[in-house]
Formats: structure tokens, sequence, C-alpha cells
């Protein structure tokens, strides 16, 4: 094969497991409330935010092992990616990561990464990677809807109570600093971008910042102020650096494949 | 999706094209059109726009779909169907083959099918207007839509849910009768 498709291919792979892990890990996560939602339209609501996820991730992940097995010879199956890699060969954001914590926690992740997931897609629409673009498109037009969803609760839990404003706002500060990472292009980032194949991130920061700050604002909520950004330096969960609550995480959701190899429904 | 087969897949296709189509491929398109949606067991998978194309090459058939949301769990469900359907049409198992783009719209969903949810108590989705959805900004401002009661006509309506039974619904429920609805969303 020629070298140079090698190497595209060899970082489209490695890009591939981003966007399928960041689908993949906040799917699992949002499963985590299903049966203790705060009410039962939202419970269900939120479930639903991560079948459209899940159905993303199966996508970019079945591409992921077509793209290994072009560059490797050999490819894995989606399944054998989702089920069957450990911790530090996921490529999620650590924001993705966090744990649910209380609601106002797991309504500011959403929001803070729809903001910006609806800004990438929109982005990986213009790939010249057929395949990415047509994922893009799809997901698109779901994450759209979730990213209204998620802005509405802002706006209902910082707008709210005293209890709900004071919660909204320190899950806001407290998750701040694993934002930097999603606007931090590494070498793989930078040799896709250039090929025309991924989404220049840094470029869209300043539409996340007034999309965020914007909705902010309505919610009464104060912008935390500039701070040190977690794995914003090359050393995040797009390395492969995790928190450790992803281990936990992989355990819940990787035990029945890891203990019945090859279980069929 | 990239199989080659796939012809023009940037208008709806909701039944067969009238001109040159075989008798053959006209009794694929009526098989098909006695598949339905598990989810919603009175409107057929041609009238809900995910059948995008019926092609035939030598004695192979190739059908090809589009899912409507991308975890849709229906979806596997309905490719199963879609294969007996035809095998027992035309005594051929079907090749079904996924097309991601353009990514399907409520907006080819047939008017009679709109119609049939409207009688199932599910107020139907409005027209999406695609240039809109591009530009509607990120935020809070949008206009939430005037939904009508599929029970008593009013407009007097309010979102309960932003999902309701499944992923392409919301949950409503009616100011005048009282009555919860689901609303299909427009996508």
């Amino acid at each position: 094969m020629d070298v140079h498709a090698n190497a595209t291919d060899a970082r489209l792979f490695d890009y591939l497991l981003r966007l399928g892990d960041n689908a993949l890990v906040l799917c699992q996560r949002l499963g985590e409330w299903v049966g203790k939602g705060p009410v039962l339209e939202e419970d269900i609501a939120s479930t639903n935010v991560g079948l459209d996820l899940l159905g993303q991730a199966r996508l970019w992940l079945t591409y992921a092992g077509e793209v290994e097995a072009r560059s490797r010879g050999q490819g894995r199956t989606e399944d054998q990616l989702a089920y069957f890699r450990e911790s530090n060969e996921f490529r999620n954001l650590l924001l993705i990561e966090q744990p649910n914590g209380n609601y106002a926690d797991t309504v500011a992740r959403q929001f803070l990464f729809d903001q910006w997931h609806v800004l990438l897609l929109g982005q990986l629409t213009l790939s010249r990677d057929e395949r990415v673009a047509g994922i893009a498109a799809k997901a698109v037009k779901e994450v759209r809807y979730h990213v209204e969803r998620s802005s509405d609760w802002l706006i209902r839990l910082g707008d709210g109570t005293d209890v709900s404003h004071a919660r909204m706002q320190s899950a806001i500060e407290n998750l701040w600093m694993y934002t930097g990472e999603m606007f931090a292009v590494d070498d793989t980032e930078r040799f896709l971008i250039d090929a025309g194949i991924a989404a220049d991130t840094q470029a869209l920061e300043p539409h996340w910042q007034s999309s965020v700050n914007t909705v902010l604002e309505e919610a009464t909520l104060e912008a935390p102020a500039d701070r040190w950004m977690q794995g914003a330096k090359g050393r995040g969960g797009k390395q492969g650096m995790h928190t450790e609550h992803l281990s936990h995480l992989l355990t819940a959701m990787q035990v029945l494949p890891r203990s019945y190899p090859d279980a069929r429904w | 999706m990239g199989t080659g087969h796939a012809h023009d897949l940037s208008t709806p296709s909701t039944g067969p094209r009238s001109s040159g189509a075989s008798s053959s491929t006209a009794a694929v398109w009526r098989a098909l059109g006695t598949v339905v949606d598990p989810e919603i067991p009175f409107v057929s998978i041609v009238e809900l726009g995910i059948v995008r194309n019926v092609a035939r090459h030598a004695k192979e058939w190739v059908i090809t779909v589009t899912p409507t949301y991308s975890g849709c769990p229906a979806t596997r469900v309905i490719e199963g169907e879609i294969r007996q359907a035809v095998m027992a049409s035309v005594g051929v198992i079907p090749h079904v083959v996924t097309a991601l783009a353009p990514a399907w719209t409520t907006d080819w969903i047939a008017p009679e099918a709109l119609r049939k949810l409207h009688d199932a108590g599910i107020a139907p989705p409005g027209r999406v207007d695609a240039s809109a959805a591009e530009a509607r900004p990120l935020r809070f401002t949008r206009a939430k839509p005037s939904v009508r009661c599929p029970n008593c006509g009013s407009f007097r309506t309010a979102e309960l849910a932003r999902f309701g039974s499944t992923a392409c619904k919301a949950q409503y429920r009616c100011s005048d009768c009282l009555e919860p609805f689901d609303y299909f969303k427009p996508h």
C-alpha cells in the first residue's frame, strides 16, 4: 500500500475512535440513569439521547474497524472495539467520563459537550472523507435536538430555585477545567485537518464560547473564570490518558462479553 | 453505503417509479408496502420514506434503506422483514443496503401516513424547513412549534418532555381536553 495513504489511515483510525468513544462512553453514563431519573419523563429523555449516541458510536466504530483492516490487514468489529479495549486504548474526552453526580452535574456535562458536538459534526459534514461526512450529516440532526434539550435544562435549573441555581453553578465550575481539551489540536488532528478530513476544533472555540455564554446568561449563571485546563497539552483522554472514572465505567460496560465471550441474545 | 447501485437518492421515494418499472419491480414495491414499522404498525416503511431505492442486477435484488434515527432499535427488525417480504414475493432473498446520506427527514413521510398518525392519536410532524434548521441559533431562542391536539384539535398544547415513547417522538399534553399525546418530531 502507498505509504501516504497508510499514514492517513493510521491517524484516521485514531480519530474515529475519538468520535466513537465520546458517543459510546456518554451513552453508558446516561444509561446509568435508567430507572432512577429525577422524573419519569427525564429518565426516558436522557436514555433516548443515549440511544442516539449509541447509534452514532456504532457507525463510527464500524468505520474505524474497516479503516483498521485496510491499513493493517486486520480490523476489529464494533463489538470488539467496544468491549475488548482497555481504558488506555479509549480516546474519549475526559469530560465525557466524569460521573453523573446529581442531575445538575449530568446536565452540565451534557450541555458543555452538546454545544461542542453540534459544532464539530457541522464541520465534519464538509469532510473530504465521504463516509465521515455522511455519518456526521446523520448525527448532527440528532445532536441539534440534544443541544436544545440540555440548554433548556441548564436554564430551568440555573434560573430555578436557590438550591438548583447553586448546584448548577457548582456543576459548571467543577467541569469547566475539562473543556479545554475539546479545542486542543494535537499532531493526529493537525495532520487530518490539513488533509481536509478532520474538523479544526481550535477554530470552533469562539463559536462555542459565544453560544455557551448566551445560555449561561439566560440561566443567570456566571461563566467560570479562565483557569488551567486538564488534558489540553496533548496528555488527555484523546491520547488515552484518563481519569480513574473511566476504568470503573468500563468494568460495568464490558463485564458480560468478557465473562461470556461471543454470548448472543 | 457506497455500493455503487444506488441511484438518485435526493428525492423522496414513496413508491414504484412509473416509467420503466417492470412488473417484478412493482411486485417488490408492493411487498415492501406490507412491511410496517414495529413501533407504528399501521404505517409502512415505504410510506415512512425509509425505502430509498429498489434495484435489480440480473437475479439479485438490492433494496436501499435509510435509518430514521441512528440508534433506532427497529432498524434491524425492519431489515429482516424486508428480506422475508421480498423472498415471499419474488422468491429471492434481497441484499438490504443502508444509505446514510442524504439523511432521513420526516418530510419524506407520505401525506396518507401523516393522516394515519393523526388518526392513531399521534400528532404528525410539521414540515422541516432545512435552511431554517441550519440557521437556527444554538441557544435558547427557539420558537416552540404549535402542535395540534390529535384528540380535540386544540392548539393550546404544551410540551411535557423532549422525548416520548420512542426517540422519534416528544410528549405533549392538551390544555383543553387534558389528554397527553405523542408528537412525531419534525426531523
